[in-house]
């Protein structure tokens, strides 16, 4: 018997907890692939954010470590500078990334530092109950914005690859989705991009994957599929922002 | 030899590998110093965008079991908060130095001493401590250095090193302290799982129990840093009737107005805490019994006074006298303990 399918090492036997229909697990799968095919385990270090996916460490076969909400791209450097070889990843969500860690994200791309990014985009905040995020688009509809995001009120929604991409110190920006199976490919490649950058010592490397979240969006994981096709992946488009080649 | 150099040279000579600030008045010699240092001997000097992300960056340092520090002020102190919080909760051994300056808000540079409750209470949120060093001279800013990494490895807890912007800026001779070689082991680091098990280091915990024992854990090793660690200086102490409280700087000014009284006949004594937290509470019960009162002399509005009272608990009169912005001088003291001793009847 040939096995096609197994677990990957990077992962360890623990069942997910997020909801049906949630992609934060594709995404937890498809790093794991990347850090074995890359032959990665034993010299990985990954931050969790605060977030869903907070308890990641529980799921990632690997030295672990969580971070609190927004910091981890600077603990990632902390570690990254003491120990220049290992592989050192976070995982963040929007409102990690892209609102209470701004700060954070912007240097560590800004200083080129040598980590790589996967940041987990489902325009609201999963965990504590589906609040607006910095990433909400206009007109969506959260409990912090019952009405629909309006400009007037909270402006308007942040494009982080765009705006990393500017940094000359990022080596590596994307943004994938995994909303259907060829996008699932895709994303993977994109990852495991991400992890050579860092490796090659190229730079800052950043894949923004859009996700979905039924339970907050009140939507079924078919439709959650649908709605990000439909309204994500126009605001937020697809593609390469930055590949530094030397 | 400046205060601020003192630490930052005392650090290194720890082994101390890496350093993560961000530039602040009274401390910044300490960053300028690692700058120009570390580059040479091999060691990390990084220029956070915060002290958030300084703190933070001390945290994933600490985490790959290497020795690493911080170094701010008031401000700056009171951002790193939320990190150390989480540095004493996941048990990381660092090194964060207070060059302490006045506030509230953004105060101002003139010394003070008003972070005591900041640094002796946790800082942040959750119940926890750190251990906390009051230097009063400046080769104890070198050796509190070494003190606090050695005591950081050996309970896994934050270390403070906490003195007045007077220190910092103060120059005096210093013996150099020989580099230490010897260091324990961290097998809870995370340095990717090589040949073992993965490490975790985190601070979630989801159940009542698993948070609960969490926090009995935390503090049995409190209780025990309490009993073995606890230290003072004294001076004069023995025949004392009026027991002055004072640390840091201000001690040594104490000091001399304390033998100043003497040659007017007064009795008095000096207690000066070298850890704060633990506060030496040893000390103070031993004179309970001979101090007819006891003064504590602040460069703030009266904060170890407080844990002061809680070991007199009642048994004497605690007095105290305290200034915001300025050292006072020893004169000046010395008319304050006179005043007091007058009253007294001492
Ligand atoms: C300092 C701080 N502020 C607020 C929170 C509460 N909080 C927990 S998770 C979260 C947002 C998470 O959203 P996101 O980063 O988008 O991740 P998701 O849950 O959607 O995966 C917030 C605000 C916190 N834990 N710490
Ligand atoms: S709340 Fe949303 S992001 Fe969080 S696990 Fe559920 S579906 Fe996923």
């Amino acid at each position: 018997m040939k096995v096609v399918a197994t677990r990957p090492q990077s992962l360890t036997n623990a069942k997910f907890h997020y909801c049906p229909g949630c992609t934060h697990g594709i995404i937890h799968r498809l790093i794991a692939e990347c850090i074995d095919e890359l032959d990665q385990r034993e010299n990985s270090i990954g931050i969790c954010p605060v977030g869903c996916a907070v308890l990641a460490y529980e799921y990632f076969n690997l030295d672990m470590l969580e971070a609190a909400h927004g910091r981890a791209p600077a603990i990632a450097t902390g570690i990254k500078r003491i120990l220049p070889d290992r592989c050192v990843f976070t995982y963040q969500g929007d409102g990690d990334l892209a609102s209470i860690g701004m700060g954070e994200i912007v240097h560590a791309s800004a200083r080129g530092e040598k980590i790589s990014v996967i940041f987990v985009n489902n325009t609201l905040y999963g965990m504590t109950g589906g609040q607006m995020a910095p990433t909400t688009l206009i007109g969506q509809v959260t409990t912090t914005s019952p009405y629909g995001r309006t400009v007037e009120q909270a402006g308007y929604p942040i494009k982080m690859a765009e705006l990393l991409a500017q940094n000359e110190g990022s080596a590596y920006i994307a943004r994938t989705a995994v909303n259907t199976p060829a996008n699932v490919v895709k994303t993977k490649k994109a990852i495991k991009k991400a992890l050579q950058t860092q490796m090659n010592n190229k730079g800052f490397s950043m894949v923004e994957i859009l996700s979905t979240c039924p339970t907050n969006w009140g939507l079924n994981p078919i439709d959650a599929l649908k709605w990000l096709e439909e309204n994500m992946i126009p605001n937020y488009p697809l593609g390469e922002f930055k590949v530094k080649e030397e | 030899m400046k205060g601020n150099e003192a630490v930052a040279e005392g650090a290194i000579r720890a082994g101390c590998k890496g350093f993560f600030g961000y530039p602040i008045t009274p401390s910044s010699e300490i960053a300028e110093y690692m700058a120009r240092k570390y580059p040479k001997i091999g060691g990390i000097f990084l220029q956070a965008e915060s002290e958030l992300a300084a703190i933070n960056m001390v945290y994933g340092g600490a985490a790959t079991g290497v020795r690493v520090m911080t170094a701010s002020s008031g401000p700056g102190i009171s951002l790193k908060q939320e990190g150390i919080s989480f540095i004493a909760e996941a048990e990381l051994p660092c090194l964060i130095v207070n060059i302490s300056r006045g506030g509230p808000g953004l105060g101002g540079i003139q010394p003070a001493q008003s972070d005591y409750f900041q640094a002796t209470r946790g800082g942040g949120h959750g119940d926890y401590h750190i251990i906390v060093l009051a230097p009063a001279s400046v080769q104890e800013m070198m050796d509190f250095a070494i003190d606090a990494f050695e005591l950081a490895d050996k309970y896994r807890i934050p270390v403070m090193i906490m003195a007045e912007g007077t220190l910092g800026q103060m120059m005096e001779p210093v013996i150099p302290r020989k580099m230490v070689t010897e260091f324990v082991d961290k097998p809870w680091a995370t340095t990717g799982c090589r040949g073992r098990q993965p490490n975790i280091i985190n601070t979630l915990h989801l159940t009542p129990e698993s948070l609960e024992k969490r926090n009995i854990h935390l503090f049995s090793k409190y209780a025990e840093i309490k009993a073995k660690e606890s230290r003072a200086e004294t001076f004069l102490l023995d025949d004392a009737e009026l027991v002055v409280v004072a640390f840091g700087l201000m001690a040594r000014v104490v000091k001399k107005a304390i033998m100043e009284v003497r040659r007017k006949g007064v009795k008095a004594g000096l207690i000066r805490p070298i850890t704060l937290w633990p506060f030496p509470e040893e000390y103070i019960k031993r004179t309970i019994k001979t101090a007819k009162i006891f003064l504590s002399v602040e460069i703030n509005m009266g904060q170890m006074l407080e844990d002061i009272k809680l070991v007199v608990n009642g048994e004497v009169p605690v007095d105290f006298y305290g200034r915001i912005g300025v050292n006072p001088n020893p004169e000046e003291i010395a008319e304050q303990l006179l005043r007091v001793a007058e009253r007294e009847g001492i």
